[in-house]
């Protein structure tokens, strides 16, 4: 039982990750459940299993530029794309492996990000958003256009990755893989914002100019933000490729960021657990919402197009819907939850 | 490249930039009164171009007439947005602003498809006559003459609007102050809503007039991200840096367009230009042509 009230006495013990024993036993369970799920499900369920860890990955990413940095970035999915493609180009045309492949797309697009965090040396806000905007736009018109690399618009056909003579060809050994990645990626970004680094991102955050006076190079940061943000979608959008083995410039648009975007707003802005809750969050409701009217279609026949017309309709609600009345997102719910049995019966 | 082959160019460029700048015209006034960036402001042009065409040809109403009908449904479809959705937002960080529009548009797109489909849709009878005229010796259709008188005239009838009439000014001290405007009376919701109106209709009868020459379908809403560049260029806040901007940005993105087809085998090159002039306008000159500078200091 952890009562309420503070009782913590060290600086070390006030930065710990884990620190209650419930919370120790949950992350256990939880690591416990992610390693036996796919003995657990098949087929399509694992399928969405896989889908929401690269999705973490990508949504963490962005969280530490959008969440702790405080810039908007409307270009994360062309940056998926970057990390995709630079994968597949290397695996397929230059012949190496995908344990080369990944890394690269993650050092790649992060250089990419770079390079489009530069207007962040004099932009931000709804400027940063709309430079992002133009670097989405251009990104994916390079997608479709640099035929040589990319393959235009008929795509680039990426294989699975191998071990010696093994290939993790089946979605359940291509699971662990990915598993492995997303825990690595998810710690790093766990004790980034814990470090000095991380601190100064917050700062620039709340407050820019104040920051640049306790002697915070705004510009550094502001680039090593984008740097370290488009490097996690870089390894997602790598992981997105091989696991759909296909890689195609439609699938980086504009809605892609968005989704993100919605995945770090709906799970809670600055928090890493959020961007988890959101990737989850995000990822199943196509799913529930095609069973759903996969139902409905049975009991109205004919109300099928208008079903599909309007699941992108119904995503759009639910941004708007948590914007206005749950603006700070899952993650902020979970702790009021939280609140109010340990504090029970007070309210305060 | 031929003098005629430029000139074409041009007078094409300039007629969707004319729409470019309507489109833009509502985005500033927007903008300017609320601080709102709106994402949705395609999506109200594509409700307007389908509303109309829903009165027109669908129900065999006169031309005027589904103009006003259409006008009318956008000062509802204004208000309704205003008053549900952007004043629950109001204070809110600027990323919620910007999200809550996107959200906006993604509604308002998947409900023009769910009630007239995903098909090219065509106007029937066309509006004006299908003729041609010789401009300096390229011809041009009337169609195109008289979108691009149009929507200068919309844009003149605004810019008079606030410079002279009691509304265009309270807007315009809205914008400048809110708490100033509104302890000498003004009523600032009514302001926000107002601006949110204005910005609909011009949209809606921007939506008109292409829907009129290129036909509609859902894609019509890629004229709203063109917004972005055709108002940096001019300045977020200024109103004649709309009007400019969207023919600058129509023209340039023809101009380039027209160029790399010709000269290097290139083509395509009209999606992405706008988006490259906008980087490069950012870089130089944030706050655009007339744009009011934000100083900060400490």
């Amino acid at each position: 039982m952890h009562f309420c009230g503070d009782f913590r006495t060290t600086y070390e013990k006030d930065i710990e990750i884990l620190q209650t024993p419930t919370v120790r036993i949950g992350v256990a369970a939880c690591l416990v459940f992610l390693v036996v799920f796919p003995f657990l499900v098949k087929g399509e369920y694992l399928w969405v299993g896989l889908q929401i860890l690269i999705a973490v990955i990508g949504a963490v990413g962005l969280n530490i530029l959008t969440g702790y940095t405080g810039m908007i970035s409307l270009g994360q999915g062309a940056f998926f794309g970057v990390g995709a493609y630079t994968t597949a180009y290397l695996t397929t045309k230059m012949g190496l492996s995908f344990w080369v492949g990944v890394p690269a797309a993650g050092l790649v697009t992060a250089a990419a990000g770079m390079i489009f965090g530069i207007p962040s040396l004099r932009l931000k806000g709804l400027y940063l958003a709309i430079a992002t905007l133009a670097s989405q736009f251009i990104l994916e018109w390079v997608f479709l256009r640099w035929e040589p690399v990319t393959g235009g618009s008929f795509g680039i056909v990426v294989p699975r990755p191998s071990i010696g003579g093994y290939v993790f060809e089946s979605d359940r050994s291509f699971y662990y893989i990915v598993l492995a990645i997303t825990v690595v990626m998810v710690l790093f970004a766990v004790n980034i914002v814990r470090t000095r680094t991380g601190r100064a991102f917050t700062a620039i955050r709340d407050h820019y100019i104040s920051a640049e006076i306790m002697g915070i190079n705004l510009f550094r940061y502001r680039i090593l933000s984008f740097g370290i943000s488009s490097f996690y979608a870089g390894v997602a959008g790598a992981l997105l490729g091989h696991s759909l083995k296909y890689v195609t410039s439609e699938q980086f648009n504009l809605e892609l960021s968005v989704t993100y975007l919605a995945m770090i707003i709906i799970g809670g802005l600055g928090s890493i657990l959020g961007a988890i809750y959101g990737a989850i969050f995000m990822i199943l409701l196509p799913k529930v919402l095609t069973v759903l009217t996969g139902k409905l279609t049975m009991l109205v026949p004919g109300a099928a197009g208008l079903a599909i017309a309007m699941e992108q309709g119904v995503f759009g609600l639910i941004i708007i819907f948590f914007l206005i009345f749950e603006p700070d997102g899952l993650a902020h719910r979970w702790k009021m939850v939280k609140a109010y049995w340990k504090l029970y019966p007070f309210s305060y | 490249m031929t003098t005629q082959y430029f000139l074409q160019l041009v007078i094409s460029g300039l007629v969707v930039g004319s729409i470019y700048s309507a489109v833009a015209l509502g985005f500033v006034i927007i903008y300017k009164a609320t601080r709102v960036v709106n994402f949705a402001q395609g999506e109200l042009l594509m409700v307007g171009a389908y509303v109309c065409y829903s009165f027109l040809v669908q129900m065999h109403v006169p031309f005027w007439a589904a103009l006003f009908l259409t006008i009318g449904f956008s000062v509802l479809l204004a208000l309704i947005i205003e008053r549900l959705i952007l004043r629950p937002m109001i204070g809110e960080p600027i990323i919620s602003i910007i999200m809550v529009t996107i959200g906006l548009s993604l509604v308002l797109r998947s409900i023009v498809a769910a009630v007239w489909g995903t098909d090219i849709l065509v106007y029937e009878p066309k509006l004006f006559p299908q003729e041609t005229i010789n401009v300096g010796g390229v011809p041009v259709s009337l169609e195109f003459v008289w979108c691009f008188i149009l929507s200068i005239l919309l844009l003149a009838l605004f810019s008079a609007f606030f410079k002279f009439s009691k509304s265009g000014v309270a807007m315009r001290a809205t914008a400048f102050n809110q708490q100033a405007a509104q302890s000498m009376g003004i009523s600032v919701k009514f302001i926000f809503g107002l601006s949110w109106v204005i910005s609909a209709v011009i949209s809606g009868i921007g939506g008109v007039l292409i829907g009129n020459i290129n036909g509609i379908n859902t894609s019509l809403y890629h004229f709203g991200l063109k917004v972005f560049p055709a108002t940096i260029l001019g300045g977020l806040d200024s109103i004649l840096g709309a009007a400019l901007g969207g023919l600058i940005i129509g023209i340039l993105e023809n101009l380039s367009d027209g160029f790399f087809k010709a000269y290097m085998d290139l083509s395509g090159v009209k999606e992405v230009a706008p988006y490259v002039i906008l980087v490069v306008i950012l870089m130089i000159k944030p706050y655009g042509l007339f744009g009011t500078k934000e100083i900060e200091r400490v």
